[in-house]
């Protein structure tokens, strides 16, 4: 035996590096079973389920067992098999077994190891209380009866999204995992990104469905349906029936939704190649006119939430550009209504996603439109998969189909969208020529292509050196976003992506056993690219038929009304204010001073301090309540104060003050 | 939504925070000392309170609500004026301290999970030792220890503290 490996169930294992016992024993193909063991995330060490016997220490949780030489290692003694029987059976006592109606059921780690385990009897009584289902946001459905915390989401949330929005609460039998103060998750800071789903082993964080709705639309008579299909979702789908991660199914993802009554198929590539025209145009423009550097990407509405969230003074750096999906929903309800001969408010868009924060996207007001959507319903990779199984299509064997036209003709461009590095490649492909003047020979860009969170690249466009970042995971944006706010920042364009390997790795997909899933859906959407003819967004001549006939000039007024966005500050969490004086039922007047991030930057604490002592000063004590809040979603203009229904910005105490006088001195009635 | 009720002090309650705040350099790891301290000021810890000393620390309101129930010593909801505290750690528990928490809940009309008086007069607690087992069962009222409580002697102290309230009101 060499000093560099150990031995398991009798057999030589190397060491290379792996950080514990638990990696080196999988290594060895045995898969020992884990609820709270992610390879990214830190080792939690709750679930005791991967437990072995180590001579000379006895019983340890292997994921938090450093490897050393020489140890004995034994994975399947009685008593380890014995353990894990009855960790498996403690946590299905106190779950609320719903499963053959549970939306997880397929792929539910307890039930899996429940089964794995011969578990067969539960021999003890449940000792919770029901809780009620968190059903508040477009996106997600927390159901804290199913939860056996093992924390996966928390670390999810907390480690690769630097969010947060939920943790544990209480202690003991009570402990629980919840946003903060037992509040709906639609009222605090979580940006919909779904990851906590992604890697929750049971159905206690699912994506929210909206099968429901569709089947509704796809059955009226009078409502024309037509879909998008997100670049990622046809290297994923097919992991739904059998095929392996990364198998292109676009064909028979086309003749199944034509098979459930979908009238057109598109694809959201087509707007992607949209959106890098506009995008480049921009991010050429701003290069060009010194404007605000760098250009953040903002295909992905998670991460314009957190922007939006922890950002407010950097949305000026996010580029106007809508999303794809949302750029084809415009488009669609602008032009198809005349080409398809359907009243607008009888068109139906829906978009296949492999997103969770899509659903929210698609409800945000600035693309709703006289109390119509541009995208009406999102379905997720999973959804659509679970809608096929439902209609009774026998997926492998549909002969494929093709995408309608013209939305669903695309660059290759358009379609490496769905990976991280991407957005970045696609620019670089469009940038490149518009600076050169001259036909690209090689599309791609390695420089820019990777699996790392934080990725930098250097291309030369022209006679410029462009400084490039591919982030993926929120708290990567986060780093990135901190040093342009301190000034440090030397990147030209950021790309950024919220789930582990971009779009491919989204909450809606598949959830997939294979570990390798997320490199092989990237490689498998950089071969999509390689086979299409077309690999530069400006050679898709049906996107430039659409400019000519409906949008105009690129980057133009119509282009703008239709393909762009704006943002808006958002506060983290909902609250009414912290009184800091005045009594709420007889004070004539409410004043409420912002000490939010930004605002407590810029000095609010100070002007709250003066302000109230200048209250006490005048009398004006029992007149005026006044509160420190928490955000006017103002705040690059703040400090933001709010005297009665007059928001003043960038706030001074006279102004406050003189606004309080006025105010007092109206009569009231 | 939880409020301050206590309005001609709020103003000098919320800057004692921001004091507490800076005294601690803002650091997250000092969460625990800040929450304590806070709590001192305003005899619980307000939601929009710990939604501030999460901003202000940079932690998500989230995990500060995590540590802020974790501890029993920590309130999320305001307590009575005067606290009553009954130990029911095993020698009081022995000693039958169960009989006198039920008098009590029982002379003050808690009914349920409710620990607080309607009047927010009291609150009622129980805990799991307190050191003074010799002395068991035992009754902390407003931090004085009471030692050998029965039923009776412990709704006196709690009779006795009520009629100093309505005479102070008179």
């Amino acid at each position: 035996m060499t000093t560099r490996s150990l031995t398991v169930d009798g057999r030589e294992a190397p060491i290379n590096g792996e950080r514990n016992l638990l990696e080196v024993i999988r290594k060895a193909n045995i898969d020992l079973p884990t609820f709270c063991y992610h390879s990214e995330l830190s080792v939690y060490g709750a679930c005791r389920l991967c437990l072995v016997q180590v001579e000379g220490r006895g019983i340890v949780a292997s994921c938090s067992t450093p490897p050393e030489p020489g140890m004995v290692v034994y994975t399947q003694t009685e008593e380890v098999r014995e353990i894990r029987r009855i960790a498996v059976e403690l946590l299905l006592a106190n779950h609320e077994s719903s499963c053959p109606t549970c939306s997880k059921s397929a792929t539910c780690q307890l039930q899996n190891l429940a089964r794995r385990l011969g578990v067969e009897k539960v021999r003890f009584k449940p000792t919770h209380r029901p809780q009620p289902l968190d059903r508040t946001t477009p996106s997600l459905v927390r159901d804290p009866n199913k939860c056996i915390l093992c924390g996966d989401c928390v670390r999810m949330c907390h480690e690769v999204q630097g969010v947060g929005a939920i943790d544990f609460a209480y202690r003991g039998a009570a402990v629980s995992v919840q946003p903060a103060f037992g509040k709906d998750l639609n009222k605090v800071e979580c940006v919909y990104c779904g990851q906590c789903a992604a890697v929750c082993p049971t159905g206690a964080l699912t994506p929210r469905s909206d099968i429901a709705d569709v089947w509704k639309a796809l059955d009226d008579k009078d409502t024309v349906v037509v879909a998008q299909i997100a670049p990622a979702v046809r290297v994923a789908l097919g992991e739904m029936f059998g095929l392996a991660p990364g198998e292109v199914t676009t064909g028979q993802m086309v003749a199944a939704m034509k098979g459930m009554g979908f009238d057109q198929v598109y694809d959201t590539s087509f707007a992607a190649d949209m959106t890098v025209v506009e995008e480049a145009t921009e991010f050429l423009r701003r290069v060009g006119s010194g404007g605000k550097m760098p250009q953040f990407t903002s295909c992905c509405p998670a991460w314009v939430k957190f922007a939006e969230q922890y950002f407010p003074d950097l949305l000026g750096h996010l580029s106007s550009c809508r999303s794809p999906q949302q750029m084809l929903g415009s488009v669609a309800k602008e032009t198809l209504p005349l080409r398809l001969n359907v009243e607008r408010r009888n068109l139906c868009v829906v978009s296949i996603m492999p997103c969770t924060a899509k659903k929210f996207e698609a409800t945000r007001p600035e693309f709703v439109h006289d109390g119509i959507r541009d995208v009406d319903f999102v379905l997720t990779t999973q959804e659509l998969g679970r809608m096929i199984e439902e209609s009774g299509l026998r997926f492998r064997d549909l002969p494929p189909e093709s995408l309608d036209l013209p939305m669903g003709f695309k660059s290759g461009a358009g379609v490496i969208f769905g990976n991280s590095g991407g957005v970045t490649e696609a620019v670089l492909r469009y940038a490149c020529e518009k600076v050169s003047g001259t036909k690209l020979t090689a599309p791609d860009f390695h420089a820019v292509r990777g699996h790392k969170g934080l990725r930098e690249a250097t291309v030369t466009v022209g006679d410029r050196t462009l400084r490039l970042a591919i982030v993926h995971g929120l708290k990567n944006a986060r780093l990135v976003a901190e040093q342009v706010r301190a000034g440090r920042c030397e990147y030209d364009l950021v790309e950024v992506m919220a789930c582990p390997g971009g779009c491919i790795g989204g909450a809606g997909q598949p959830v997939s056993g294979n570990i390798d899933a997320r490199r092989l859906r990237t490689q498998g959407l950089y071969e999509a690219d390689k086979a299409l003819q077309l690999h530069t967004s400006q050679d898709n001549h049906l996107v430039a038929e659409c400019y000519a006939k409906h949008l105009g000039e690129i980057g133009g007024e119509k282009a703008h009304r239709l393909l762009h966005t704006h943002y808006h500050g958002r506060r983290r969490i909902d609250g009414d204010g912290l009184r800091v004086t005045g009594d709420a039922t007889g004070a004539k007047l409410r004043v409420s001073v912002c000490v939010g991030t930004s605002c407590y930057v810029r000095g609010s604490q100070t002007l709250l301090h003066r302000l109230v002592q200048e209250i006490e000063r005048r009398g004006l004590r029992e007149q005026v309540d006044v509160r420190a809040t928490f955000c006017f979603e103002r705040c690059d203009r703040g400090p933001t104060v709010t005297v009665g229904d007059t928001v003043i910005e960038r706030c001074t105490v006279e102004a406050a003050i003189e606004a309080m006088e006025r105010k007092l001195a109206q009569p009231t009635g | 939504m939880s409020t301050v009720t206590d309005a001609p002090g709020a103003a000098r309650k919320f800057h004692r925070v921001c004091e507490i705040l800076d005294h601690h350099q803002r650091q997250p790891s000092r969460l625990i000392p800040i929450l304590q301290a806070v709590q001192e000021e305003y005899r619980y810890l307000p939601e929009e309170v710990l939604t501030f000393v999460a901003t202000a620390l940079g932690l998500s309101p989230a995990r500060v609500f995590g540590v802020a129930t974790f501890y029993a010593h920590f309130a999320l909801k305001p307590k009575g004026k005067h606290i009553v505290r009954l130990c029911d750690g095993t020698a009081c528990h022995v000693k039958q301290s169960i009989p006198i928490l039920e008098a009590i809940r029982r002379r003050l009309g808690l009914e349920g999970t409710a620990t607080t008086t309607a009047d927010m007069l009291f609150t009622v607690e129980t805990v799991s030792c307190l050191g003074a087992c010799g002395l068991a069962p035992v009754v902390v009222i407003d931090d004085k220890v009471h030692g050998q409580m029965t039923p009776e002697t412990a709704v006196a102290l709690v009779e006795k503290i009520i009629a100093d309230e309505e005479g102070r009101q008179a």
